[in-house]
């Protein structure tokens, strides 16, 4: 009687644990989802930032043509990243490093542009150029963030999904590690050069 | 990195301690009008066959109504209430670049902490302080001086948010408002019950009393020893009616420098730039003067101690029980270690 009772509770509590450790890998599953998403959220209002921004400056700045296109053109190729089809999915690995690959891209031709402007002091003059640099640079802080937040996330996602013994539930819960937001691009590391010779 | 035991301790530390806080609060009225009761009991228990009996427990039932009635009151009212006792006015639509800095900053730290975006207030005071209130991470508001936009630059400003959405993250807003509530709610009856005792002095409870012990000692020798008992528990119960806002108050410190010290971490974490909040701090330090919109019950929530207590300055087991927040020194110690920028004078705070 004895032993049957043992293991109706050992069985018992072994389910409970089951369970718990399955919702807690779905739970954080779905973390990483939204805070994809909220990367997205940013992305896209930096997106609808700079045409607002190149029209402010392009008046002043008729010699800097080349680095206003680059950063039109870096812009319409990230909006052009084909996005994941919504829902609670986490981003597949080749879905993040595109997007990565694209937006690192358009960050890179926008810090550009900052050091240029810093050339242009009648830009800075003027109040509307104030306003529009504070929301750029709270843009960019944003998606800092977000980014940050999502790399957390996905971690904490990718550490339950390694150790024991939630590992041993993690393929039935349908958890696939998550990719972080890396700089995967050696030449990105660089520091951008900045010329302060120009005129 | 995150240490989420800390965060899960700290969140579920909040729940059960709010819960305990509504039991204990509610018990202790109870306490006290049993003892309201227990002395009617006693003094009319002597009485004629004919006459009013205080059997049933009316001042416990009627206590416990009303400490009910308060923790309902201030769990529905709380934070406006904290709000309101600041003059704090919300910023709905920012007209200055440093409103506008400020609604941005408040936005990048809820998203840092992956909560929503809390609602803002202003308080028009010069000496810089902040604080949080609310009851959970979708119903909260921060609080910032006008001072603290004037002193800070944007990277401290964004930690010393960073560290009130810390507090809303941990549920501690839940804890501390609800606290500040009762405060104001017990300080409340007290004054009440007070004017009520000295108003009904000359007719009520000494008289009675009195007269019950003398004709007790008129009777038997037991009801001698009753006499004594009824005069002790009345005493008592008077005791703790007169120390119940001090025990709130007492309940109140015990809880918060724990919670600073957490917070701070958390903020480290959000902004992952620990010597912004430690420049932050010693610049709040330095301005010294205390925040005269912030008053007592509130001073709990804030990230400096705004009344600038001696005791908030000092280390060791005591100032640990009355300190409602740990030394500024310390706290900017242990945010310099999370920067490695080594001992307590390692650098001056840049300017601006």
């Amino acid at each position: 009687m004895a032993p049957i009772l043992v293991l109706v509770v050992v069985l018992g509590a072994a389910g409970i644990w089951f369970v718990s450790a399955y919702n807690r890998l779905v739970g954080l599953k779905n973390q990483v989802a939204n805070g994809w998403k909220q990367i997205d959220v940013q992305l896209k209002r930096r997106h609808d930032l700079i045409p607002n921004l190149v029209e402010t400056v392009k008046g002043a700045m008729t010699f800097e043509r080349g680095t206003l296109e680059a950063v039109i053109a870096a812009r319409n190729q990230a909006i052009g990243v084909v996005r994941g089809g919504g829902g609670a999915a986490v981003p597949s690995a080749g879905e993040v490093r595109q997007l990565v690959a694209a937006e690192n891209q358009l960050s890179g031709a926008l810090g550009k542009l900052f050091a240029v402007v810093e050339a242009y002091p009648q830009l800075k003059a003027t109040g509307n150029a104030a306003a529009l640099q504070e929301e750029l640079a709270s843009t960019e802080n944003k998606i800092a963030f977000a980014r940050q937040l999502y790399n957390d996330q996905a971690t904490s996602y990718n550490t339950a999904q390694q150790q024991f013994p939630t590992n041993m539930v993690a393929g039935m819960a349908g958890a696939a590690p998550a990719e972080l937001w890396e700089i995967t691009d050696a030449a990105e590391r660089e520091v951008p050069k900045v010329n302060l010779a120009a005129t | 990195m995150s240490d989420g035991s800390d965060l899960f301790e700290q969140q579920r530390a909040n729940r059960r301690g709010t819960r305990w806080l509504v039991l204990g609060f509610v018990l202790f009225f109870g306490w006290l009008g049993f003892g309201g009761d227990f002395v009617f009991h006693e003094m009319t228990r002597q009485a004629p066959a004919g006459d009013y009996h205080h059997v049933f427990p009316w001042c416990t039932i009627g206590m416990v109504i009303v400490s009910i009635a308060a923790v309902a009151y201030a769990w529905t009212t709380g934070p406006r209430k904290v709000l309101w006792s600041t003059g704090a006015r919300r910023l709905e639509e920012p007209s200055t670049p440093e409103e506008k800095q400020l609604a941005n900053v408040v936005e990048e730290m809820a998203i840092a902490s992956g909560l929503p975006v809390p609602e803002v207030y202003l308080v028009g005071d010069p000496d810089p302080n902040a604080f949080a209130t609310g009851w959970s991470e979708e119903a909260s508001a921060i609080v910032v001086t006008e001072g603290l936009l004037r002193i800070c630059s944007r990277d401290e400003l964004q930690a010393v948010i960073g560290h009130e959405m810390g507090h809303i993250k941990n549920l501690d807003v839940r804890m501390m408002t609800l606290l500040a509530a009762l405060v104001g709610a017990v300080a409340l009856i007290h004054d009440g019950a007070s004017r009520i005792l000295s108003n009904g002095s000359d007719t009520s409870l000494l008289s009675t009393s009195r007269s019950s012990s003398s004709s007790s000692r008129s009777s038997d020798e037991k009801g001698g020893g009753v006499g004594v008992i009824v005069v002790i528990v009345a005493a008592l119960w008077i005791l703790s009616f007169l120390f119940a806002p001090l025990i709130t108050r007492l309940m109140a410190l015990a809880v918060s420098r724990k919670r600073e010290f957490l917070a701070d971490a958390m903020s480290a974490q959000f902004t992952r730039n620990p010597g912004a909040l430690a420049h932050a701090l010693e610049k709040i330090d330095d301005a010294d003067a205390p925040t005269v919109s912030i008053r007592g019950a509130v001073a709990h929530l804030c990230i400096a101690d705004p009344l600038g207590r001696p005791v908030n300055g000092r280390r060791g087991f005591f100032a640990d029980i009355f300190g409602t927040h740990p030394p500024i020194e310390e706290r900017v110690e242990r945010l310099r270690e999370m920067a490695y920028e080594g001992g307590p004078a390692a650098q001056p705070a840049p300017a601006g």
